[in-house]
């Protein structure tokens, strides 16, 4: 008897000293936190491949846009352009000439001067066809490109277009070392403060200072983006302190966990992904716009953003986002109203009940949102049959390519997507020649009617209910009380940390 | 009918190696025909929602993706001929260089989650068999029924919470390799290790304790408890290796579900292992990573089968001997 617990003691004093081994002198080192004048930020998706031409997903500019690659013109955080690579620019009177005066100091990572040719290059490689860029149709109203000397550059557009300067903001834009680019997909070759030092795929992405940036030198010296693919996860991450950025918080319930000011700062803002719930126009009821208004006034936006989305958010009423210039508070426009919705479903012939099919993708807001407006709708006699697509693959076949659904639930988060209802083939297929008109000229106008007819388009979209804006996403950002210089707002795809500091 | 002539060990090794082969071959067409089946595809997702049907059908061409299957099939299958997984579509680089790295990483998680379970399992289950009607060995049995029911993924982020969040000892998730050295690559995995050894060790600890109590009940053990041996002694001496017939089955078949449970944990935890790669690349239907990935994991539990086999002939001096050679 006293052999046997012997051995049970030896065993377990053995178990015991592996595990103590293992755990090694935890609590004093500091191995997993995060080293000074560093930024560890956690984020969700990570980027596919390093080359933002070849791939749409955002976690490649969120990464690299102005961080690493730059752009002739960029967008701060309220949504207004300012040179970047470009010292200024002049606009033809007809609209169609831009002549960018280049930064004559600008240089890449490489050290070799940034020219005019570089941008030349950088353009023409997105717009020509043999190099399946993902971006081309942002530079199909690109007639050519001209460098006139190092540090001017002239493009002619074949008709105006205020979009196309807006999308050179953005990766379309960016100015690539030609000299550099021999494998984009894993080394990126820019001219920004930061170079990427290490990709860890699966985990981790590092950025370092690259020291021989062109103007002011970013304050912080290693920035690493670190992928969650689990929320839960993330959040851990930051409470154990291995890291001091979360770049977006998925679930703002979690907010709740961070509340204590003394260890975290908590940033909110807005960003560009509106929250729609997309009516086919091809149904039958769908045509006709008294139904859509139907369903919108059916459907209590401020109460499905409280239970959905912890309240967090903005109602915003049609596809523009508080910080683009053409913004106004439509999410006034249709009321909750149940009585009017079924009132409008009665005049459409619908007073005996309608039945849809909602096919959601597989993501936590849509889910949400989807059971509130089942709900919502039942009390008007709408039928709402739920089914859930794999996001992003069956969700964009389904919906996006066969338009195989009635309502669905997704976030459009590029800048100024407004012109997707101007495309009759889009999964909408909302169908106006005013609202075509509207986009076209202030597409083709000057700045100020670039404002103008947006803002009126906008306003047709509201009327006719084109589809319904639940609610704009917030932008989340978590971050310990030394860290500073981050933008609350997400006015562009990058997460922009070349303003950031960390105190001590 | 003529006796049966037993084959020779070399040719019966041959005849294992030909069903190892023509299970691969085979398995690489179902991976090929099942990946193929998924609806959606990559050049849909790296495109987008602003993606327009002529710019899909145009990137669906540069993948190769508009051939027939027979011919695609062909074309992996050829370069599988010489250890070639073919390239990612997302980031043009060879799928073994992205797979490599990963296998690490998922190789010790598991590796060491077994090494854990069985080191939990074997004292635990002899325990709960040579104490059976005692309150302490029944103890042990309802913690091994208890272990059964709880999710790994459910205990990772509870260990988690508890153990880095709150206490601080362990780092919450993320990986470093081992080149960066034995304390922080160690301190990065025992969460992980745990959270799925847990489960395994309850399924083992099972089978331990059923083989444990037939070996209670042999000629064998009786003989040598009778001959003065204590009963540990006598487990160990001669109730171990005949167990362990049967616990070697169960381990390698556990180790398949732990490659699968592993996915999982890979997600809780952060770590940058062959299942998150698998997950991404169905997600993003790069369906040569798919591919290559699930073969490879295909041929490991094969493989794992194929040792299981051939340990039998160690573990068991009965099957080792040649029919023509009994005497």
């Amino acid at each position: 008897m006293r052999r046997r617990l012997g051995f049970v003691v030896a065993w377990v004093t053995g178990l015991a000293l592996v595990l103590a081994g293992c755990s090694g002198q935890a609590k004093d080192t500091s191995g997993g936190h995060v080293p000074a004048n560093s930024l560890v930020i956690g984020a969700t998706a990570e980027p596919p491949t390093l080359d933002p031409t070849k791939n749409n997903a955002a976690a490649i500019p969120q990464v690299l846009l102005y961080n690493v690659y730059e752009t002739l013109v960029r967008v701060d955080s309220s949504g207004n352009l300012h040179g970047l690579l470009a010292q200024e620019w002049q606009v033809s009177p007809d609209r169609r000439t831009y002549t960018f005066r280049l930064d004559p100091a600008a240089t890449f990572a490489s050290g070799r001067r940034l020219t005019a040719t570089d941008v030349k290059w950088s353009f023409d490689r997105i717009k020509s066809p043999d190099t399946s860029s993902v971006l081309r149709t942002q530079m199909a109203v690109v007639q050519d490109v001209q460098a006139k000397d190092p540090s001017t550059l002239v493009v002619s557009l074949k008709r105006p277009s205020n979009s196309w300067l807006w999308n050179m903001s953005s990766t379309a834009g960016i100015v690539i070392d030609s000299q550099a680019a021999g494998d984009l997909a894993a080394t990126p070759a820019g001219s920004g403060p930061y170079l990427v030092n290490e990709w860890t795929k699966g985990s981790q992405v590092v950025l370092a200072r690259n020291p021989k940036y062109w103007a002011t030198p970013p304050r912080v010296e290693n920035v690493t983006f670190r992928y969650f693919s689990d929320a839960t996860a993330m959040n851990s991450a930051m409470l154990s302190g291995d890291l001091n950025v979360i770049s977006n918080v998925q679930a703002p319930q979690a907010l709740d966990r961070f509340s204590d000011p003394e260890k975290y700062t908590v940033l909110q803002g807005t960003t560009n992904g509106e929250v729609v719930l997309g009516m086919n126009n091809r149904n039958k009821a769908l045509s006709d716009p008294r139904v859509r208004q139907a369903l919108t006034y059916a459907i209590d936006r401020k109460a499905l953003l409280d239970s959905v989305w912890a309240g967090k958010g903005t109602l915003i009423g049609s596809m523009v986002p508080p910080t683009d210039p053409w913004y106004e508070d439509l999410s006034g426009a249709y009321p909750y109203d149940p009585a009017k919705a079924k009132q409008l479903l009665k005049e459409a012939g619908y007073e005996s009940g309608l039945t849809l099919r909602m096919r959601l993708p597989t993501l936590a807001y849509a889910k949400g949102a989807g059971q509130f407006i089942q709900s919502q709708l039942a009390a008007v006699g709408v039928t709402v049959v739920i089914d859930e697509l794999e996001f992003p693959a069956r969700w964009i076949d389904v919906v996006m390519r066969q338009s195989d659904y009635d309502l669905t639930i997704v976030a459009h988060v590029e800048p100024r997507d407004m012109v997707n209802f101007a495309d009759p083939e889009y999964y909408w297929h909302y169908d106006s020649a005013e609202f075509r008109r509207l986009m076209a000229a202030a597409d083709a106008g000057t700045p100020q009617e670039y404002i103008d007819d947006q803002r009126v388009a906008a306003r047709v979209l509201s009327r006719d209910a084109a589809a319904d804006w639940l609610f704009l996403l917030p932008n989340l950002v978590v971050t310990t009380p030394n860290v500073s210089g981050i933008n609350a707002n997400a006015t562009s795809l990058s997460f922009d940390v070349t303003k950031a500091s960390v105190g001590s | 009918m003529p006796p049966r002539v037993p084959l020779s060990v070399p040719l019966r090794l041959l005849q294992r190696l030909g069903v190892f082969v023509a299970s691969v071959v085979v398995a690489s067409l179902l991976v090929f025909l099942v990946a193929s089946a998924l609806p959606g595809n990559v050049a849909q997702v790296v495109l987008g929602v602003q993606a327009t049907p002529e710019a899909v059908a145009r990137l669906e061409q540069e993948f190769g993706l508009d051939r027939p299957w027979p011919v695609r099939y062909g074309a992996w299958f050829a370069g599988l001929l010489r250890f070639d997984l073919g390239r990612s579509y997302l980031t043009g680089q060879p799928v073994l260089d992205q797979v490599l790295p990963r296998l690490g990483v998922t190789s010790w998680l598991v590796g060491l989650a077994m090494v854990l379970a069985l080191l939990v399992a074997v004292p635990l289950g002899m325990w709960a068999a040579v104490r059976r009607r005692h309150a302490d060995g029944f103890l042990a049995s309802a913690l091994s029924q208890v272990g059964l029911a709880v999710p790994s993924f459910w205990l990772g982020i509870l260990a988690s919470l508890v153990f880095a969040v709150q206490l601080g000892w362990f780092p919450a998730n993320g990986y470093v390799p081992l080149s960066a050295g034995f304390g922080p690559w160690a301190r990065h995995l025992v969460l992980p290790v745990v959270a799925l050894s847990a489960v395994q060790s309850a399924v083992l600890a099972r089978y331990v304790r059923s083989a444990t109590v037939e070996v209670l009940h042999e000629d064998y053990y009786r003989t040598a408890r009778a001959g003065g041996w204590r009963t540990v002694q006598a487990l160990l001496r001669h109730g171990l290796r005949n167990m362990s017939l049967s616990v070697v089955t169960v381990v390698g078949l556990q180790l398949a579900t732990l490659l699968a449970g592993a996915i999982i944990i890979e997600s809780v935890f952060a770590l940058p292992g062959l299942g998150r790669l698998l997950l991404d690349a169905v997600a993003q239907r790069d369906l040569m990573v798919v591919q290559g990935v699930v073969l490879l994991l295909v041929v490991a539990v094969l493989a794992i089968n194929a040792l299981v086999d051939m340990s039998y002939a160690l573990l068991d001096p009965r099957l080792r001997i040649e029919r023509g050679q009994v005497r």
